[in-house]
C-alpha cells in the first residue's frame, strides 16, 4: 500500500469516528491486499463483516465468544480473534484471512504440510489454525518467548513440540488433530528455514 | 493389440493424502453458514431460561413491531405438525409428545418456545429479545437418582415416577455364578454428561419452491436420508418433494445423528413465509439444546474366583435421558448392556436399565454411544478385582480373555464376536511401553514417595452398525458406482462422511478394484436428490458398511465391464485387472476407457446386457464388527496439588484391516483426545434448579493442544470376516479405550493410599481430597 | 451472539473521552476481551462505546528515573515482549505471558484488565506484589491508587464514576531481586484458578524483602503480608507459604472450592518463593 493510500484510509477512519446506533457507516478494509468497502453498523464484528458482507466465508465462527480460535485472522501479521473485534476498529489495517494464504494460487508450504500430516479432519477449525500457525511462526522467529519458554534470557528458543503446543493452545480442534497440526507446523517451519539457510549458502 | 500390463500398486493400506483436503485447507469448502440464498431470511429461536415452568402467555407484539421482522411462530402455530421423532422401540417405553415448540410448559433450559424471523440475523436477534414470555416456574429435577426418589418433582406430570422405561437383559445364571464366587467387588461408577461440541454448531437453511411444491433443506447432519423421511413425516409432505442437502459438516460426533425441532421448524417456516430461511445455532444454544452424551450412574457387581477367573457381572444402570427422547435416546443404554462382558469369557450377565426423565436437554449418541460407559465400567471393575486379589492387572485380563481359537464367539448378551486375538494388542502395548521396566520404575518412585500409576484398558466395541435387526431404521448401506462415458468414475454413497475421509478411502477402494487412478474417482454424498437412499455416518459404520456396499457394487460393475470386454475381444473368457480386460489366450486387451465408450455408445451390446455402466448395491451386514485393543497410560500425580501428568500414552488398536493409515491415525488421535476429555476435564453440570452451569466454552473444558500428551499409536490387524474388506471401524476406538486406562492409571498411582475408585472427570481437587483423606 | 446496537466513538484526547462518558450511558472499550463477550451475551448493553485507541500516548511503555509507566492501552503481548518490562519489572512480563492465549494477548490491554477487575485475572497478583499504582484520570484531574487498595471486590475497583485508567506505574525491580509468577490455569478459560506472584531480595542467608501477591483465590487480589513478614523475619519458605490466604475470603466454583484454592495458593506460594530465591542474586 502506498503512503497516500494509507493517509486516505487514516482520514476515512477519523471521519468514521462517530457513529450513532442506526448510523450505518461505510468503511474500507484492506483484506488480503484488496481494498474492500463495506457498510456496517458499529456492532458488526470483523468476523461478520468478512463473512456476511465481504463474502469471505473461509474464516469460521465457532463460539463467537473468543474461546475457540476458529475465527483467528492476522492483522498486520498478528493473530487476533475476529469475533471479538469490531470491524470499524480495523479500518486501514492489513487483514489476512485463510483466503490470502495461498501464494500465487498455489498452496503455501504450511497448507501443504497440513495435508501431508493430516492436520485436520472436518476442516472447520482449520482456517483459524492456519492463520494462527502463520502468526505463531513469525512470533517464534522474532524471538518472542512463550509461557513455556524455559530460559527467556538466553535468547534462543527451541522449536519444540511443547513450544508449538503452547503457542497453538488458543485454537481448539474437536476432531483432536493436534498431533498432525503440531507435525505440520514443525515441518513447515523447518522447510522455510532450510530454504533460508540454503539461499544463504548459495550466495 | 497386445499389451504388457503391470498391475498398478494396490492402494489398500497406503498412506494416501486426503482427496477432500484442498477445499478444506483453502477456506473454500462450503459449510452450512457459508451458504446464502437470494431473499434469504434469518431465524432466531427464543428459548426457555427455566428448567421447568408453565407458560402463562406469550406477547409478541413488541417484536412484531420491529422493522424487518417477517414473522413470529409460537407453540400455537405448530400444533398441527408432527412431533420430534424417537425411533426407539423398547417395550413399554413412555414417549412424551415432543412438540416442535413448547406448548403450555417448558421442560429444560433451552427448550424452544418461539421462532422470530427477520430480514437479517441482527434484526431476528433483536426481535427475539422483545418476545415476552410469561413463565410460572415450577419445581425441577436435574439429577437422575434424585428424579427416582419418592416425592421428586415430576418432569412430565403424567408420569410422576419419572421412569421412561425399564429394560432387563440377562444371559447364563448370574445368581449361581455369584453363589460360586470367592470374591465379589461392587462399585458405583458414573459416566458424566458430556457436550459433543462440534466446532461447527448445528444449522439449517430451508428453501420452498411454491410452484413445484418442493422443499430443499440444507442441514448440517450425519443422516440426510433419514432426516428427509422423518421431516417429511413431521410436515405431512410427500417425501419425494423434500430434498435434503448436507453441505460440508464441521464435526458431528453423534450430535448430528438426529432430527431436531429446528430442522422441521425451518422447513415449515420457509413454506409459510415463502422465503428461504436460515437458522444457525449459537454456541450457547449448542450447549443448551443439542443433545448431550453419556449421563450414566451404574452399580456394578463383579463375581470371581480367588484365582482371578471372572464368573459373572450384575449391573443396575440408571440412564439420565433428559426431558424428551431424541432419535435414539433410549437405545443408547441398551448398547451399553450388550457390551458389558467386554473381552472376557464369563457367560453370566444380569443387567437392569432404568431410563429416567430429568429437566435437562436429552442425552443421545455421542462418540461411542453407550459403549464407552460399558467399557469404562467393566475395565474399572476388572482393575478393582485385580487390586482386591493383589493380581497384576495385565495378568487378570490375560486370564479371562476370550481365546483366539474361540471365534466366532457367542457372548452372554447374545452377540457373536467376529474375530480377535485379544492378548496380542495387550502384549504389544506392554512391550512397547516396557511394562516390566515401568513397574520397576514405579516401585522406585513409590519408595521416594511419588505417586506414579500405570493403567491398562483392554477394550472391545461394537462397530459397523449394524445388522438392520439392531437398528430402528435399518443398518445396511448403499453405494452406486457409475463409470462415465469418458472413463471417469463417480461413486454415490449413502454414508455421509463429515471428517472421516471416506472420499479418499472409497476412492482407494475404487482405484484398486477398477485399476483407475484415484484422481479419476469422485465420491459424492449428502444429497438425497442425487444419491440413492442411505443410512448415514455414525457408529463406526462408514467404511465397514458403506465401503462394503461399494465393494459389492464394484464387483457387479466389473462383471458387466467384463461382458463388454469379452465382446470387444471376441472371446468368452477375460480377466479384468489393472484397468484392462485381457484375453489371457491371446494377450489382447481393451482399456477401461474403451469399454466405457462401448457401453455408452452401445453400437453393439453383449447378449442380455443393457447399455451404460452403473451398478448399485444395498449391503446388509450379517453382523457387527468387534474391534479391540489395549491402551496403557502412565501418570504421575502431584502429591501436593492433585494435578495429573500423563507421562506416556501407548495404544494398540486392532480395527481389522487398515485402508489408509494416515486417516486411521487421525481417528485414533481424535478418539483419544475425546476420551481424555471425559477422563480429565469435561463435564456438563446442571445445578439443583436445572440451570446448565457449564454453559460456555470458558467453563466446559475441551482438550487443547497444550494439554495433549504424545500418543504412541500402533496396531495389530485381525481381519473381520463380516465384510469383504476385512475392516472393523475406527471412529470410536480411541474414545472407548482411553478413559478407563487413564482412570485405572490414576487409581493405580493412588492405590498405596487405599484409593480404589474415582469418578470422572479426575479434577485435581478430587484427587487432592483423596490424598488428604488418606493422610487424615 | 449479537450485541445490542450502540453508537461508537473514537475520541482523540482524554478530555474528549471523559466528556463522552459524562452522561453515564457509555462504556470504555479498550481491548474488548471482556466487554465484547458481555455485550454479545447482552449482559452489558451500553448506549455508546468509547474506544480509546486513537488517544495518543496511551499505549506507551516508558521508564524514567526508576519508575516504569505502562500506558493503559498497552496490550498483554506488548508488555510481555517490551524490553523495558523485561529489563525493569520482569515479574509483570511473566504475568502477561501467562494470560490466556496469544490471540487474547494481542488484543487485550492492561488498562482494560485492571478496570474490569476479574477476580481471576493474572495481572493483579503481580501488580500488588510490585506495589504498583493505578493512575486514574477524571474531569477533576488525576490521582493514583495503590494496587492493593484498587482491587476492592470481584469486578469492583476503587474507581469512581467518570474515571479512566490511564496508566500503571511500577517502581523498577532491583536487579538483584528474584521474582516468579506461578499459576494454575483453569482448563477451559485459561484464567488462573490461583496465581501467585513473588518478589524476594536476599540479604546474606536471609531475606531482606519479600512481596507476595495472590489472585484467583478470593474475590480480589491481595498481598499476603503475613507471609511476607515471616519470610523477612527469617522463617523458612514453607512456614511462610503455609499462612498465605489466612483470613482472606475465598471464591468457589464448579472447578475448585474455596478450600482447595486456599491450599493451591499456599502450595504455589511455596514453589514461587523457591523459584524466586533461585533467581535472586
Amino acid at each position: 500500500m502506498t503512503h497516500s493510500q494509507n493517509a486516505e484510509l487514516e482520514r476515512q477512519a477519523a471521519e468514521s469516528s462517530v457513529a450513532g446506533p442506526d448510523n450505518r457507516l461505510r468503511i474500507t478494509l484492506m483484506v488480503n491486499g484488496d481494498r474492500r468497502e463495506v457498510e456496517i453498523e458499529p456492532r458488526v464484528s470483523l468476523l461478520d463483516a468478512l463473512r456476511e458482507r465481504l463474502h469471505l466465508t473461509g474464516t469460521k465462527k465457532g463460539c463467537d465468544q473468543g474461546a475457540c480460535g476458529a475465527c483467528t485472522v492476522l492483522v498486520n501479521g498478528e493473530r487476533i480473534l475476529s469475533c471479538l473485534a469490531l470491524a470499524i476498529q480495523y479500518t486501514g489495517q492489513e487483514i489476512t484471512t485463510v483466503e490470502g494464504l495461498a501464494l500465487d494460487g498455489s498452496l503455501s508450504p504450511l497448507q501443504q504440510a497440513f495435508i501431508t500430516h493430516d492436520g485436520f479432519q472436518c476442516g472447520y477449525c482449520t482456517s483459524g489454525q492456519l492463520c494462527s500457525a502463520v502468526g505463531m511462526m513469525r512470533e517464534f522467529d522474532d524471538g518472542v518467548p512463550s509461557a513455556v519458554t524455559a530460559d527467556v534470557a538466553s535468547g534462543t528458543i527451541d522449536f519444540s513440540d511443547t513450544e508449538i503446543k503452547e503457542r497453538m493452545s488458543g485454537n481448539l480442534c474437536r476432531c483432536g488433530a493436534y498431533v498432525g497440526i503440531c507435525d505440520a507446523i514443525r515441518e513447515a517451519h523447518s522447510e522455510v528455514h532450510s530454504e533460508v539457510h540454503h539461499a544463504g549458502e548459495s550466495r | 493389440m497386445a499389451t504388457t500390463i503391470t498391475k498398478p500398486e494396490t492402494l489398500f493400506g497406503k498412506r494416501v493424502r486426503r482427496q477432500e483436503d484442498p477445499r478444506l485447507i483453502t477456506g473454500t469448502a462450503l459449510y452450512l453458514d457459508d451458504l446464502k440464498m437470494p431473499g434469504m431470511h434469518h431465524a432466531c429461536v427464543v428459548r426457555s431460561p427455566h428448567a421447568a415452568a408453565k407458560i402463562r402467555g406469550i406477547d409478541t407484539s413488541a417484536a412484531r413491531a420491529l422493522p424487518g421482522v417477517a414473522a413470529i411462530f409460537t407453540g400455537a402455530d405448530v400444533t398441527g405438525l408432527g412431533a420430534v421423532p424417537c425411533a426407539a422401540s423398547i417395550p413399554g417405553l413412555r414417549v412424551p409428545h415432543h412438540h416442535l415448540l413448547a406448548q403450555d410448559r417448558v421442560y429444560y433450559v433451552g427448550h424452544p418456545v418461539a421462532v422470530v424471523v427477520g430480514t437479517d440475523r441482527y434484526i431476528a436477534r433483536d426481535a427475539a429479545e422483545l418476545v415476552e414470555v410469561d413463565y410460572e416456574p415450577t419445581a425441577a429435577v436435574a439429577d437422575p437418582e434424585k428424579a427416582l426418589a419418592a416425592g421428586a418433582p415430576a418432569v412430565h406430570p403424567e408420569w410422576p415416577d419419572n421412569v421412561a422405561f425399564n429394560f432387563h437383559q440377562e444371559g447364563g445364571d448370574t445368581e449361581e455364578a455369584f453363589r460360586q464366587a470367592d470374591v465379589v467387588v461392587r462399585q458405583r461408577i458414573t459416566s458424566q454428561r458430556l457436550i459433543p461440541t462440534s466446532i461447527e454448531t448445528r444449522g439449517v437453511i430451508a428453501e420452498w419452491r411454491a410452484g413445484e411444491r418442493s422443499l430443499t433443506l440444507h442441514s448440517s447432519t450425519q443422516i440426510p436420508h433419514l432426516l428427509r423421511t422423518l421431516v417429511a413425516g413431521i410436515l405431512g409432505m410427500p417425501e419425494n418433494l423434500l430434498r435434503v442437502i448436507t453441505p460440508e459438516v464441521g464435526g458431528g460426533f453423534g450430535s448430528k445423528l438426529n432430527v431436531y425441532a429446528e430442522e422441521a421448524l425451518m422447513a415449515y417456516i420457509a413454506m409459510k413465509i415463502n422465503k428461504p430461511v436460515k437458522w444457525v445455532e449459537s454456541r450457547r444454544e449448542n450447549f443448551q439444546a443439542t443433545i448431550h452424551g453419556r449421563g450414566h450412574v451404574d452399580y456394578f457387581e463383579l463375581a470371581a474366583l480367588r484365582d482371578g477367573t471372572i464368573l459373572g457381572l450384575k449391573l443396575k444402570l440408571i440412564q439420565d435421558l433428559g426431558a424428551y427422547h431424541q432419535l435414539l435416546t433410549p437405545v443408547i443404554p441398551t448398547l451399553s448392556v450388550l457390551m458389558m462382558p467386554g473381552l472376557y469369557r464369563f457367560k453370566n450377565v444380569n443387567a437392569d436399565v432404568v431410563g429416567v426423565f430429568t429437566n435437562c436437554v436429552p442425552t443421545d449418541a455421542y462418540r461411542g454411544a453407550g459403549r464407552p460407559e460399558a467399557t469404562h465400567g467393566i475395565e474399572r471393575m476388572v482393575d478393582m478385582l485385580a487390586q482386591e486379589l493383589k493380581m497384576d492387572p495385565a495378568e487378570i485380563r490375560l486370564k479371562n480373555f476370550v481365546h483366539a481359537d474361540e471365534f466366532p464367539y457367542g457372548t452372554a448378551t447374545g452377540l457373536t464376536y467376529d474375530s480377535g486375538d485379544y492378548a496380542k494388542p495387550l502384549h504389544k502395548a506392554m512391550a512397547e511401553a516396557g511394562y516390566e521396566q515401568l513397574r520397576r520404575e514405579q516401585a522406585a518412585a513409590r519408595a521416594e514417595g511419588r505417586l506414579v500409576g500405570i493403567g491398562l484398558s483392554t477394550y472391545g466395541e461394537i462397530c459397523a452398525l449394524g445388522p438392520s435387526i439392531a437398528l430402528p431404521a435399518g443398518g445396511w448401506e448403499s453405494a452406486t458406482v457409475k463409470v462415465e462415458p469418458s472413463g471417469k468414475v463417480t461413486v454415490l454413497t449413502g454414508a455421509s462422511p463429515h471428517g472421516q475421509g471416506e472420499e479418499t478411502t472409497f476412492a482407494q477402494i475404487v482405484a484398486d478394484e477398477l485399476g483407475v487412478p484415484m484422481d479419476d474417482v469422485l465420491v459424492v454424498h449428502g444429497d438425497t436428490a442425487v444419491v440413492q437412499y442411505g443410512i448415514g455416518t455414525f457408529g463406526s459404520r462408514g467404511t465397514a458398511v458403506g465401503g462394503s456396499a461399494l465393494y459389492y457394487a464394484l464387483q457387479d460393475l466389473k462383471a458387466k465391464m467384463k461382458k463388454f470386454g469379452a465382446m470387444m475381444l471376441g472371446t468368452e473368457q477375460v480377466n479384468f485387472s489393472g484397468g484392462y480386460c485381457v484375453d489371457e489366450a491371446t494377450g489382447k486387451s481393451v482399456t477401461f476407457a474403451e469399454m466405457a465408450v462401448a457401453a455408452y455408445h452401445a453400437k453393439k451390446l453383449p447378449a442380455n446386457t443393457e447399455p451404460g455402466l452403473v451398478a448399485t448395491h444395498f449391503w446388509e451386514p450379517p453382523n457387527f464388527t468387534f474391534p479391540f485393543g489395549a491402551h496403557l497410560v502412565v501418570t504421575e500425580v502431584d502429591r501436593e496439588t492433585g494435578a495429573i501428568e500423563i507421562k506416556r500414552y501407548v495404544c494398540v488398536d486392532d480395527i481389522g484391516r487398515i485402508i489408509n493409515p494416515l486417516i486411521v491415525d487421525g481417528q485414533v488421535h481424535g478418539g483419544v483426545a475425546q476420551g481424555l476429555g471425559q477422563a480429565l476435564w469435561e463435564q456438563a453440570v446442571y445445578d439443583e434448579s436445572g440451570q446448565l452451569v457449564s454453559g460456555e466454552l470458558t467453563d466446559y473444558a475441551l482438550p487443547r493442544a497444550s494439554r495433549m500428551p504424545w500418543i504412541e499409536s500402533s496396531h495389530t490387524e485381525t481381519p473381520s470376516p463380516v465384510n469383504p474388506l476385512g475392516v472393523k471401524g475406527v471412529g470410536e476406538a480411541g474414545t472407548i479405550g482411553c478413559s478407563p486406562a487413564v482412570v485405572n492409571s490414576v487409581v493405580d498411582a493412588l492405590s498405596p493410599l487405599g484409593v480404589r475408585h474415582i469418578d470422572m472427570p479426575l479434577t485435581p481437587e478430587k484427587i487432592w481430597k483423596l490424598i488428604e483423606g488418606a493422610r487424615a | 451472539m449479537i450485541s445490542n446496537a450502540f453508537s461508537y466513538h473514537t475520541p482523540e484526547t482524554l478530555e474528549e473521552a471523559l466528556a463522552m462518558l459524562e452522561d453515564g450511558g457509555g462504556k470504555i472499550l479498550a481491548g474488548g476481551m471482556s466487554l465484547i463477550p458481555l455485550m454479545k451475551l447482552r449482559l452489558a448493553s451500553p448506549e455508546s462505546v468509547v474506544d480509546l485507541r486513537r488517544i495518543p500516548g496511551l499505549k506507551a511503555i516508558t521508564e524514567e528515573g526508576g519508575a516504569v509507566r505502562i500506558g493503559a492501552m498497552a496490550t498483554h503481548h506488548e508488555i510481555e515482549i517490551s524490553p523495558v518490562i523485561r529489563g525493569k519489572c520482569p515479574l509483570l512480563g511473566e504475568a502477561a505471558s501467562a494470560i490466556g492465549d496469544i490471540q487474547v494477548r494481542n488484543m487485550g490491554t492492561i488498562g482494560g484488565s485492571v478496570a474490569h477487575a476479574d477476580p481471576a485475572a493474572d495481572y493483579p497478583a503481580a501488580l500488588v506484589a510490585l506495589e504498583a499504582r493505578i493512575r486514574l484520570r477524571s474531569a477533576n484531574g488525576e490521582r493514583t491508587v495503590e494496587a492493593s487498595e484498587f482491587f476492592v471486590d470481584a469486578f469492583t475497583t476503587a474507581m469512581e464514576a467518570g474515571e479512566i485508567v490511564v496508566a500503571i506505574e511500577v517502581k523498577e525491580e532491583e536487579a538483584s531481586e528474584g521474582f516468579k509468577y506461578e499459576k494454575v490455569a483453569h482448563p477451559a478459560s485459561g484464567f488462573p484458578v490461583v496465581g501467585v506472584a513473588v518478589r524476594v531480595k536476599k540479604s546474606g542467608a536471609g531475606i531482606a524483602m519479600a512481596r507476595i501477591g495472590v489472585t484467583g483465590m478470593g474475590p480480589h487480589a491481595f498481598r499476603a503480608r503475613n507471609a511476607e513478614a515471616l519470610l523477612e523475619g527469617g522463617a523458612g519458605a514453607a512456614a511462610a507459604a503455609a499462612v498465605v490466604g489466612e483470613g482472606e475470603e475465598t471464591n468457589s466454583d464448579l472447578y475448585a472450592s474455596g478450600e482447595y484454592r486456599r491450599h493451591l495458593a499456599r502450595v504455589h506460594a511455596g514453589r514461587a518463593i523457591a523459584a524466586a530465591l533461585t533467581r535472586a542474586l
